[in-house]
């Protein structure tokens, strides 16, 4: 979006949705010590390294693009 | 999904799906992946609620504004081509013919996407058009304009239509979903946030469907090549299990159409598919085109493009990889769709099989979610463009003229419900009747090509007169269904269409697009010998050599659009090289 415009960016939406990702995710990974799923690799437990990445991600769009007051 | 280059493939795909109630659920949701499904709906009604302010003008309803910087611009441009049908399709195309499906991402995308970038997209830009159409009523008249506008318009809303049907038959099949539920759920929402924000809402819905594709398939080849040991560990394991085919080699078997399992030649690779459709569709393909031109100054407009080349390169990862990943490491082989017996799966299923045998609960939800993203935004993009087309392109100069600007607004609104519904109307007779798909994709590919035609010289060459333009669309695309409908009563005309007995199915397209394309082009150029062209102060702005372009010569190297062209060019290259 140009800069002129007090439209919040995409980005910002993009960063929101990707973070409440994350953290249901990286929940589900941390409850999967106890419970593992019986998938491929399950051992390596992509679902916390995943949630981490969604919420870094997502961390920094929203962080980035917080609407600003005019 | 656009009407994309696969869509022949994703036809097949939907073609041979498992029919509702002889199928098998692949996938069984948790609590925390529907929570996630829901998100998804919940955050895109949200943003077209939150949308609607900024879309009170025609200019902020059909064209976002015209402000959309290049990242934007480049993400929505190829996530209006990327769905979750062509995911689906494509996939399942990579575990039958191997990395061969790779072309369609390679060279029938990176060229001609480049091309548009640095040729085409400075006339479309300059010229202040609103889409494909209204460039061609600014450079050959009305007649070309409406003609393309019709078809246009018909086969926006019948792919949106489609896309919801194989989203309802993608649901019940690796979820058990009611068919009718999808169907309904989908539309309606599309329908809200695109009647409520236009073409902002369909681009940002694009933007962030364009995260959760990315997020939501890239664990399967991350996590496969750690299972398999590697790019060297899949071959070996594709050889032990398919020790008869080359499924990883991307030219070598083109020489001869018997050699490869997709009954190909390089000819058929090269000039039908490099050139004549993949530049056909990425340079006039109505969506993707209509993203580009809503770049907030030429140089976006130019480097939106070519962003987005650097995705489509990497798309392979997340699309052919987990079907060469399904050859390597299924402990099943995968069937022909229509030859499924009990416990036994398609090669339609690959994709969400290998979503399975990876992701467990969250990350599931995210890869379906992912999904049904690829369709909703397929459905909005069609939708937006459907309005888009039918209120500047066939309303306003054929049906009634000079309107307020509010007047066109609320047509806009009004015709993307409408279009939804007729479009629910095309994913119920799609149920009914499957054949309808094949004459849906049988008219993309009968226009595509011509009309790329008409367009290029119109660009390129200023002497083309309005008569030609009409002239030559009709000619190419009239041409088109006649070799259409030979082959489909007459089957072994392929052989002379692909100009050889060996030829397979898929050759057609690539030949009849070329062959297509050429009678356009030659139709085009006899009318103009014989027609008077338009004025040249009339061609400002739509012709080369009739419009000054802007220069990039003061720009630092690095924010030249062409260096980055070149660096993708060369990267496309390599690619080759690499899996030759």
């Amino acid at each position: 979006m140009s800069e002129g415009h007090h439209i919040i960016p995409v980005w910002f939406f993009v960063g929101v949705i990707l973070l409440i990702y994350g953290i249901l995710i990286l929940a589900t990974g941390i409850y999967e010590f106890h419970s593992p799923p019986s998938t491929v690799l399950a051992n390596l437990h992509p679902a916390v390294w995943w949630g981490v990445l969604l919420i870094i991600l997502g961390g920094l769009f929203v962080y980035i693009h917080m609407p600003k007051k005019p | 999904m656009s009407l994309s280059l696969s869509f022949p493939l994703a036809m097949w795909w939907l073609a041979g799906s498992n029919p509702p109630g002889a199928a098998q659920r692949v996938i069984l949701l948790h609590p925390v992946d529907l929570a996630i499904i829901v998100i998804y709906f919940v955050t895109v009604l949200g943003i077209g609620f939150y949308l609607k302010r900024y879309t009170k003008s025609g200019e902020g309803f059909f064209l976002a504004g015209r402000e959309m910087t290049a990242w934007v611009a480049g993400l929505s441009f190829i996530s209006a081509n990327l769905g979750a049908l062509e995911l689906m399709g494509w996939a399942s195309s990579a575990y039958q013919y191997g990395i061969l499906a790779a072309h369609w991402y390679w060279i029938g995308a990176i060229p001609a996407i480049l091309f548009l970038g640095l040729v085409m997209m400075p006339f479309y830009y300059i010229s202040k058009t609103h889409s494909v159409p209204g460039y061609l009523k600014l450079r050959y008249g009305e007649s070309a304009r409406g003609l393309a506008a019709l078809m246009f318009s018909f086969m926006t809303v019948l792919m949106a239509g489609i896309d919801m049907y194989a989203m309802a038959l993608l649901m019940k099949v690796i979820l058990g979903w009611n068919m009718h539920f999808s169907i309904w759920v989908s539309a309606l929402t599309v329908a809200v946030y695109v009647a409520l924000g236009g073409l902002f809402s369909a681009i940002f819905n694009e933007v962030l469907q364009f995260f959760l594709i990315w997020f939501g398939a890239l664990l399967i080849p991350i996590l496969g090549l750690i299972e398999t040991g590697g790019w060297s560990g899949l071959v070996a394991r594709i050889h032990q299990n398919f020790p008869q085919g080359d499924y990883t080699h991307l030219w070598r078997t083109l020489g001869h159409f018997a050699d490869n399992p997709m009954g190909i030649h390089w000819t058929g690779i090269v000039f039908g598919l490099g050139w004549v459709i993949s530049v056909g569709y990425w340079t006039t393909d109505f969506l993707v085109v209509q993203r580009v031109i809503a770049a907030k100054d030429i140089r976006a407009a130019k480097l939106a493009p070519i962003i987005g080349s650097y995705f489509k390169m990497a798309v392979p990862f997340i699309v052919i990889l987990p079907g060469l990943l399904g050859l390597a490491v299924l402990p099943f082989k995968l069937v022909p769709a229509n030859a499924v017996g009990p416990g036994q799966h398609g090669f339609n299923e690959v994709l969400p099989l290998m979503l399975a045998r990876y992701c467990g609960p969250g990350l599931l939800g995210l890869g379906i979610t992912a999904l049904i993203a690829g369709f909703m935004s397929g459905m909005a993009g069609n939708v937006s463009a459907f309005a888009t087309v039918w209120t500047y392109d066939l309303y306003r100069p054929f049906i009634r003229k000079g309107a307020s600007d509010s007047h066109y607004v609320t047509m806009g609104r009004t015709c993307t419900i409408l279009g939804m519904l007729v479009s629910i109307g095309t994913a119920y007779l799609a149920m009914q009747f499957m054949s309808i798909m094949d004459y849906v994709q049988a008219l993309f590919s009968i226009f595509i090509a011509p009309l790329f035609g008409t367009v290029l010289l119109g660009m390129l060459w200023k002497r083309v007169t309005p008569a030609a333009g009409f002239w030559g669309l009709l000619a190419g695309s009239a041409s088109s269904v006649a070799m259409f409908l030979l082959v489909k009563f007459n089957h072994s005309m392929l052989a002379y269409i692909a100009l050889s007995s060996h030829a397979k199915d898929m050759a057609e397209n690539m030949y009849r697009a070329l062959w297509s394309w050429l009678i356009c082009v030659i139709v085009t150029v006899v009318v103009t010998a014989f027609t008077k062209p338009k004025p040249v102060e009339e061609l400002t702005g739509l012709v080369y050599g009739c419009t000054e372009l802007p220069g990039e010569g003061h720009l630092p190297l690095w924010k030249r659009p062409v260096f980055w062209a070149g660096v993708s060019l060369a990267l496309f290259l390599l690619l080759q090289w690499i899996f030759w």
